[in-house]
Parts: structure tokens; C-alpha cells; sequence
């Protein structure tokens, strides 16, 4: 009786098997290699050869005199971004609502669409050539308009902004999908009872189309909370350079660096395992709050 | 609807259109302006006259990137990638989804198993242990370094077993009834009707694997075995000149002209806006797809 229970759901273990396997190989092996966080790892002698050293990596990291910039940096850049890509894509969504035509509302969303699907190393190169202080297309325009051409990918003090505004500019469109689908779900009575009582197409924005969308909001900001840490590692690698590490340089690019360019492995895992452990925490953290309060499940 | 058009929401209108269509345009006109600059003389980009449209239109740098070897070889690498990771991708997606679309009634270990997943997906081992994995399975400098430690993309998974959970049960039972077992239940009634999601997931996988880079980067030990991605990654971003091997000086400088980059980078982002028009029809599903539970 046992087995015949136990074996009814064979197939269904065979189908998933294959994929497990990948995964505890190469999401859960990696988390055995964490060890390397507390030993002083040699390539020569593995890590069952390698000398435990407990949080002496940690306390190299915290000494290590950037570390505190690398934090911040990371986290102001990525509060910058989920603050902006909020704002502009609820407030494109409710423009595009506003508009009449139906034929140039596709174009629009077509166009504006576009670059989520483009990667950051064309973007990259796109940016690099259009921001160059020489000949590229926005310092012309400010040079016509009377400024100082602006070195922005080698400034410290514009970096941070353009990584904010080219992320804004890449996902604000595919962005605006989820809030064009919550504005449908609003029931149109609402709308025509308002306009009966004599209300503006402003107050409408206001009293309906706002309330409508609140939980949505609401739910995408929880969720992006999780991300604090993640200040866009593919966007900051293809735009940095030395000159703007002080302003640009982040977790993930400093422990690719630290780890496999310079070969620091047990110093760039330990910081890499302190960024899991807090990113953890914050996602975990942010799915119960969605539960919690927006009944959001993800299965 | 009846509607008595004031002045002012008139001139919100025109406002609100014009902007619009701005922020529209906002979107387009770097990559415009890119491909202008790949078909003008290198001369005239140099100087920055460019703008919008090629001055002294010439194919020029578009005859010189085909001619060089590199290029051709990491499309051909790409290209290699995207159907093998793809297909992997989706094989998997469909294995793990159909089982964990069960509830954890009729199958018990569900519930572990969905745990495994997901806990993949919120917590990671970092890249350096990562990397060692990798290196310690000896994908290094294979084509497989690029599409199996990335085989199962978990949200998807999640995505489509949302959607099959959508599925009427009855039609299942119907096949049980008429002596098929799970497998024939997958590939005959599940496959089947979500034929336009799984096309969803399917054009999100190719553009995935077309599109990444780092892997490519920091797996395959010599330039001669990067993807597309990677190259252009070393050449447009890095301008790293040791990804040219065998290359004299005078084509060096070439490659690094401003036309040349443009080309490559045009070319680079060709196939997602050939498949554009056909990701464009299925990504509103996509975003919504499985977002009705029960």
C-alpha cells in the first residue's frame, strides 16, 4: 500500500528530475562554496585544504577604506531608480489614458517599449557615443543652447544621475504595461456617474483613476524593495570606468573585480555573501509585507 | 460617451499628445541616431556633423565588419546559443511546471520541491562560489558554460504552472479515464493549450540568451569562444583591442572608429528588432500570463 502511493507520482518526480538536479548543482553548489567566505582561500588547495580563518574576511572588508562608499553608492543609485521608476511610468500610464486616438496610443506604446529588450552593452555603446564631450549628440545640443559641453560617463558628480535617467529612459515603457492593465480593470460606472455629478476629467484622475491604481502601486513598491541592493550590475559595468569608481562603483561590479579580476576570491565571496544575506532578508521581507497587506502570492 | 469639450481640456489634449509623442521619439532617437552615424563617412562622425540621418552616406564600415572573421564567428556562437539554451529552457520549464501545477494533495512532495525552487530563485551563492562551480564541472570555455547553469529560469517555471493551474481539471481526468498517465496528459492536453504562452516564454528565452553577455565574458577563457554579446562587449565597450587576434594596426584603428562601432552595434541589436513585431503581440499576455489564481 505504501508503495503503491509512494510510486503513483513516479512520473511526475521523473519529469522534474533533470531540472533539479541542474539546479543543486549550480544554484545550491555555489551556496556550499560560501565556505570560502571564512577561510583564507587558496585556488592551489581547494576548500577542504584551505585555512579556516572565521570573520577575519569581514573584518578586512569593513577596514577596506571604500567599502562604506561601495554601500552607499549602491544603495543611493538603486533608491534613485525605484523611486524614478515609479513615478514615471504611473505618470506616463495615466497620460496615455488620457489620450483619445487608439492608433497613436499603439505607436506610443510600440515605441516606448523598445529598449527594455535591448541589452546594456548596446545601450552602453549607444550611451557611450551619444554622451561623448567631443562629438556626441547631447553636448552639441547643450553646446547650441549656450552651456559647457559635460564629460558626463567621467564625472563624479553626473554619473550617478546618468545611470538613474538611462535606467528611467530603458524601463519606464515596459514599465507602464502593468499599470495600463490595472486602469483597464476600473469599472467605467465609476467614471460616468462622475462625469453625471459634474466632475473634471482632473478630479476624475483624481478621485477614481488614483484610488483604482493604489493597490498596484502600493504592491510594486514593496516588491522593489527587494532590490536595494541591486543597483543594476550589467549597467554600471558597461558604463564605468576608473575615473567615476568613486561615485559609480557598486557591490556587485567591486566583487567581480575584487574576485575574479584581482583573484581576491575569499574577500570578494565574503562580500558577495553579505549582500545574499541582507538581499535575502529584504526580498523574503517585502513578498510577506505584499502578502500580508495585497494578498500577492507568487504561486 | 457624451463629452462637452472645454477650451482647457483641449489644450490638455494637444499638450498631452505632443508630449507623448515626444517621450515616443525620446525612445527611438538614439538608436537612429546610431544607425545614421553607421552609414555615414567616418570623417564626417568624427567631426560630430551627424545627426539623424548618414552624411556622405557610405557601407563602408558594414563591408569592413563583415569581413572580419571574429565578428562572424560569435554571430555563429550566438546563434548556437540561443537554440540550444532555448530549447533546454523550455524543455525544463514545461518538466518542472506541469508536476508542481498538482496540488499538494493529489502530489505530496510538491511542496518540497516547490520550496527548492523557489529558495534558489530569493537566495544565491554570490558569483566568486559561482564561478568555482562552474570551473569545478568542467564547463569552462564550452558552449555549455552559457546554457546549463541558466537551464532552469525559475520564474518562468513559476509563470507557467500558474497557467496550467488554469486549466479546466476536467480535461485530465477525461484522459486518465481513457487509460492515459501524465505524460500523455502533458504532451496531449497541457502542451497543446498553452501553445500561446509557451510561445511567450519562448521568444523571452531567445531574447534572454541573444542578449547576455557576462556569462560569455567571464566562462569562455579565450575571445575566439564569445557570443555576440561578449564581443561587442569587449570591442564597443572596452575597446579592448586583444579580442582582435591576428589584426594589424591599420584595421585596429579601424575597428575602434566611431562608423565601425555603430555598425557592429546596430547589427548587435538587429534580431531583437526583428523579433520585436512578434514579442510585441505576446508580452502584454506574457506580463499578465498566470496572474489569475484561484
Amino acid at each position: 500500500m505504501w508503495a503503491r502511493k509512494t510510486f503513483r507520482h513516479l512520473p511526475l518526480d521523473c519529469m522534474i528530475l533533470p531540472g533539479l538536479i541542474l539546479v543543486l548543482i549550480y544554484a545550491y553548489g555555489p551556496m556550499i562554496g560560501i565556505v570560502m567566505a571564512f577561510q583564507k582561500y587558496l585556488p592551489t588547495k581547494g576548500i577542504l585544504g584551505s585555512e579556516w580563518v572565521g570573520f577575519q574576511n569581514y573584518v578586512t572588508v569593513f577596514q577596506y577604506p571604500d567599502t562604506m562608499q561601495i554601500i552607499y553608492n549602491t544603495v543611493s543609485i538603486s533608491l534613485m531608480k525605484i523611486v524614478a521608476g515609479l513615478a514615471v511610468p504611473i505618470a506616463v500610464s495615466l497620460l496615455l489614458n488620457e489620450l483619445r486616438i487608439q492608433g497613436l496610443k499603439r505607436s506610443i506604446q510600440t515605441m516606448i517599449y523598445l529598449p527594455h529588450f535591448l541589452s546594456w552593452v548596446i545601450l552602453g555603446g549607444i550611451l557611450i557615443e551619444i554622451l561623448s564631450p567631443s562629438t556626441g549628440l547631447v553636448n552639441k545640443f547643450i553646446e547650441i543652447i549656450g552651456f559647457e559641453p559635460v564629460y558626463f560617463l567621467g564625472d563624479n558628480h553626473w554619473f550617478p544621475f546618468v545611470l538613474v535617467i538611462s535606467d528611467v529612459w530603458k524601463e519606464f515603457g515596459f514599465a507602464t504595461i502593468i499599470y495600463l492593465a490595472a486602469l483597464t480593470g476600473i469599472n467605467p460606472a465609476l467614471y460616468e456617474a462622475a462625469v453625471v455629478d459634474g466632475a473634471s476629467r482632473w478630479k476624475q484622475t483624481l478621485h477614481i483613476t488614483l484610488p483604482g491604481i493604489r493597490p498596484i502601486i502600493i504592491l510594486l513598491a514593496v516588491l522593489s524593495l527587494g532590490n536595494v541592493l541591486n543597483a543594476g550590475f550589467d549597467q554600471v559595468f558597461n558604463l564605468y570606468s576608473p575615473q567615476v569608481y568613486q561615485s559609480g562603483d557598486i557591490i556587485d561590479t567591486f566583487v567581480y573585480r575584487m574576485g575574479l579580476a584581482n583573484a581576491q576570491y575569499s574577500f570578494a565571496t565574503a562580500i558577495g555573501f553579505f549582500k545574499s544575506v541582507i538581499s535575502f532578508l529584504l526580498i523574503s521581507g517585502s513578498y510577506y509585507l505584499a502578502y500580508r497587506f495585497a494578498d500577492y502570492r507568487i504561486f | 460617451m457624451l463629452y462637452r469639450r472645454s477650451l482647457s481640456s483641449r489644450i490638455f489634449a494637444v499638450f498631452n499628445m505632443t508630449f507623448l509623442v515626444g517621450m515616443a521619439l525620446l525612445c527611438l532617437a538614439p538608436l537612429v541616431h546610431v544607425l545614421a552615424v553607421s552609414f555615414s563617412a567616418s570623417s564626417a562622425a568624427k567631426a560630430g556633423l551627424v545627426t539623424f540621418w548618414p552624411v556622405d552616406f557610405t557601407l563602408q564600415s558594414y563591408r569592413f565588419v563583415a569581413e572580419r572573421p571574429e565578428f562572424i564567428r560569435s554571430i555563429l556562437i550566438s546563434v548556437e546559443r540561443v537554440l540550444l539554451g532555448t530549447l533546454l529552457n523550455m524543455l525544463l520549464t514545461v518538466l518542472i511546471a506541469y508536476p508542481l501545477s498538482k496540488d499538494a494533495r493529489s502530489f505530496p512532495r510538491r511542496t518540497l520541491y516547490v520550496w527548492i525552487f523557489v529558495f534558489s530563485m530569493l537566495f544565491s551563492g554570490g558569483l566568486i562560489p559561482w564561478y568555482m562551480v562552474i570551473k569545478e564541472t568542467g564547463l569552462l570555455n564550452s558552449i555549455w558554460a552559457l546554457v546549463l547553469p541558466g537551464a532552469v529560469p525559475v520564474f518562468n517555471v513559476i509563470l507557467l504552472l500558474n497557467f496550467f493551474r488554469g486549466l479546466p481539471k476536467e480535461l485530465e481526468e477525461s484522459a486518465f479515464i481513457d487509460g492515459g498517465g501524465y505524460w500523455k496528459s502533458l504532451w496531449r492536453i497541457y502542451v497543446p493549450l498553452s501553445a500561446p504562452s509557451l510561445a511567450t516564454l519562448t521568444l523571452f528565452a531567445m531574447v534572454g540568451h541573444w542578449n547576455s553577455w557576462f556569462d560569455g565574458l567571464i566562462l569562455m577563457g579565450t575571445p575566439e569562444k564569445y557570443p555576440l554579446s561578449s564581443y561587442l562587449q569587449t570591442v564597443v565597450v572596452q575597446m579592448d583591442i586583444q579580442s582582435m587576434i591576428g589584426s594589424d594596426l591599420a584595421s585596429l584603428q579601424q575597428i575602434s572608429d566611431q562608423t565601425a562601432k555603430a555598425a557592429q552595434i546596430f547589427l548587435g541589436a538587429l534580431p531583437i528588432l526583428l523579433v520585436y513585431p512578434f514579442l510585441q503581440r505576446y508580452f502584454v499576455t506574457g506580463m499578465t500570463l498566470g496572474s489569475i489564481k484561484e
